[in-house]
């Protein structure tokens, strides 16, 4: 059995295993289904800051356009294009009636359209920022977040700084939103660890792996890298403009700084995932990202407001201490269950 | 936006306005951006906790005046004197341990030491914006007839930045310490082999760059606003000049500085203060891929 049959198993299992603790716990769906679009931030960061040695610190960008592409979608499905302006400005005071199945359409169509639009976005800016390398690509990715989020932040057409309000899911039940949007995004989630996964299994990712080991050698060697950065990206930002999606109709309302482009939530909890769990490694993300989720749920609200000094902090120790990540340690010590062959010195084994 | 354009050709003198709000910004950009490329030479750290320190020796003098009634301009000396060791500290905790790793590693603590800094004002201090009212800000130079209106304090403040950096560049070139900086920049191996105490020089490299901060945050807290998360756009502007300029180019730190500080002197007052984060970020592009279509030729990469 391969390597990559393995780890989709595992995940299926863990799927599995989510879905009847989803069960078992109804009250806890929403704190389950955001660990899940954890997973997905720490696996899409760590195909660029692992995978490929571009340290991203704007990924979150994806997340916040695809948020809002798809609001809008779906106001303009109810309103029309001349009446997203209305809308907008009315700042959720215009209520509406709305069909399961109209909502069901109009958010899955979209997270699509969502989807396609960050793959553009990803294209465009890919051609700029993935020319500049090592500090130069993370300082500018995280001024292109800020730039955008503030560019939105001004945009009166989609409601500005003041942010805007989607419909509400019509449903009798209450635990029924929590349900589809936990499905939804362990779908995402699956579908995402699944290709992830594979592609790095594959020439491309052995192309990523030589762009991140040294990049002008791998351009010498024939690799056009810039079509595989600009490839890897527009991966990350398909997957990321999906998550967003669905996260701007589950939290109903959408701001630009808070929700749609948290640059210092989850632009920074995804660097941190990647890198407590091992960055460069299939499970690293995911696993770093249900730690990290469990930390942080349980210790939170007890931080009375220090909470952010503490996630700095935390920064600084796994980056000093802890730099492998915990798949990373694994890795060294049992190089065997990563399907890593090391070879013994002769010399050594005879003496 | 227009309006603001139609304005420039109606009323010529409203350039000057802009220029000098350029030179008042370009001042403080120059002091924090030296400090970038002193640390970026000597020890290769790419600082993003850079405008944070401002931000943090802003605090200092904002609290020093509202607290103690300390005029600002008195409190210069002190902030810097705070910030040296704030820099120390800084440097024992967490540069150390990351100066030999790779590059992100270091750019990642820092980063984390900015969210430390800027979270640790706004539950302190709060997250309005502040300034630092001076005895000096009364007076106002009046210019043009009276459409242009100069507060004293950003003329005293330029002068105390000016008082500062030549205080600076004089201690790096004359002093025999600033010599040993500037061989542990050029190689740091050599200077090791020399005698010079290359762990003691780095520390003091920080802490000097720390006070540096410390000093321009005082000019910022003087001459205009601060505010907890104001600290990013500091070390954004700080990185456009360094890279711009180019390390160990004083008069190109100067001359960016200045022009990124006209730029954005324009951009606010033309198209509104809530464009100053894209302004900076298109100017940081800008500057790199301009960097990278000069480097093409020599087929070299910016690392």
């Amino acid at each position: 059995m391969s390597i990559y049959k393995r780890d989709l198993l595992i995940y299926a299992g863990i799927s599995i295993f989510a879905i009847v603790l989803a069960q078992l716990f109804p009250a806890y769906i929403t704190q389950i289904a955001v660990m899940f679009l954890m997973v997905i931030l720490a696996q899409t960061w760590d195909l660029q800051g692992g995978q490929m040695g571009y340290n991203s610190l704007g990924n979150i960008m994806f997340f916040g356009i695809g948020m809002y592409v798809s609001s809008i979608i779906q106001i303009a499905m109810l309103y029309g294009w001349g009446g997203v302006g209305e809308y907008t400005s009315a700042s959720g005071s215009i209520k509406v009636e709305i069909l399961k199945d109209n909502y069901l359409y109009g958010m899955f169509l979209g997270a699509f359209a969502a989807g396609i639009v960050c793959v553009l976005f990803a294209f465009v800016f890919g051609q700029i920022f993935l020319l500049f390398r090592g500090p130069y690509f993370a300082i500018g990715t995280l001024g292109m977040v800020l730039a955008v989020a503030e560019l939105v932040s001004s945009w009166e057409w989609v409601g500005a700084g003041g942010g805007l309000s989607l419909p509400v899911y019509p449903a009798v039940d209450p635990t029924e939103s929590g349900r589809l949007y936990f499905y939804c995004f362990l779908a995402i989630s699956a579908i995402c660890f699944a290709f992830i996964s594979w592609v790095t299994s594959t020439r491309f990712g052995l192309a990523l792996n030589a762009i991140r080991d040294d990049e002008a050698k791998a351009e010498a060697m024939g690799i056009r890298t810039l079509r595989y950065k600009v490839s890897s990206w527009m991966i990350s930002a398909f997957f990321l403009g999906l998550a967003g999606a669905i996260f701007g109709n589950m939290s109903n309302f959408i701001e630009p700084l808070e929700v749609a482009f948290p640059t210092i939530t989850f632009g920074v909890f995804m660097v941190v995932m990647a890198l407590l769990g091992g960055k460069g490694t299939v499970w690293g993300p995911v696993v770093g990202a249900v730690i990290f989720h469990i930390i942080k749920e349980t210790t939170w609200t007890y931080m009375l407001g220090y909470q952010w000094v503490a996630l700095g902090l935390l920064i600084i120790v796994i980056v000093i201490f802890f730099n492998q990540g915990i798949m990373g340690s694994l890795a060294e010590r049992y190089p065997h269950w990563f399907g890593i062959k090391i070879e013994e010195d002769p010399e050594e084994a005879s003496t | 936006m227009w309006q603001g354009i139609e304005l420039l050709f109606q009323y010529p003198s409203v350039n000057v306005k802009y220029i000098l709000d350029g030179l008042f910004f370009g001042s403080i950009f120059a002091l924090s951006a030296y400090g970038l490329a002193l640390v970026w030479g000597v020890m290769n750290l790419k600082n993003l906790a850079q405008g944070d320190l401002v931000i943090l020796g802003g605090y200092f003098t904002w609290y020093f005046q509202s607290a103690f009634g300390l005029n600002p301009i008195l409190t210069l000396p002190l902030v810097m004197g705070i910030m040296f060791f704030f820099g120390w500290a800084m440097y024992v905790l967490v540069v150390k341990w990351v100066i030999d790793k790779d590059l992100f590693t270091s750019l990642l603590a820092t980063f984390g030491m900015a969210l430390v800094i800027q979270q640790f004002i706004n539950l302190v201090f709060g997250p309005e914006t502040q300034t630092a009212i001076s005895e000096l800000g009364r007076f106002k130079f009046y210019m043009f007839g009276g459409k242009i209106i100069v507060p004293e304090i950003r003329v005293v403040g330029v002068v105390l930045c000016a008082i500062v950096a030549i205080a600076l560049i004089t201690f790096m070139k004359r002093s025999r310490t600033g010599q040993a900086i500037r061989a542990t920049a050029q190689d740091a191996r050599a200077a090791k082999v020399m005698g010079i105490n290359t762990d003691r020089v780095y520390a003091l490299t920080f802490s000097i760059n720390s006070a540096i901060c410390g000093a321009s945050g005082a000019l910022v807290a003087m001459m205009f606003l601060i505010q907890p998360f104001y600290g990013i756009t500091y070390s954004i502007r700080s990185f456009v000049i360094v890279t711009a300029a180019g390390l160990g180019n004083l008069p190109g730190v100067v001359t960016a500085a200045f022009g990124l500080g006209v730029l954005e002197g324009y951009a606010n007052n033309i198209l509104g203060a809530s464009y100053q984060q894209f302004i900076v970020v298109f100017a940081l592009v800008v500057v790199l891929v301009w960097r990278m279509v000069r480097l093409r030729k020599a087929r070299m990469v910016l690392e």
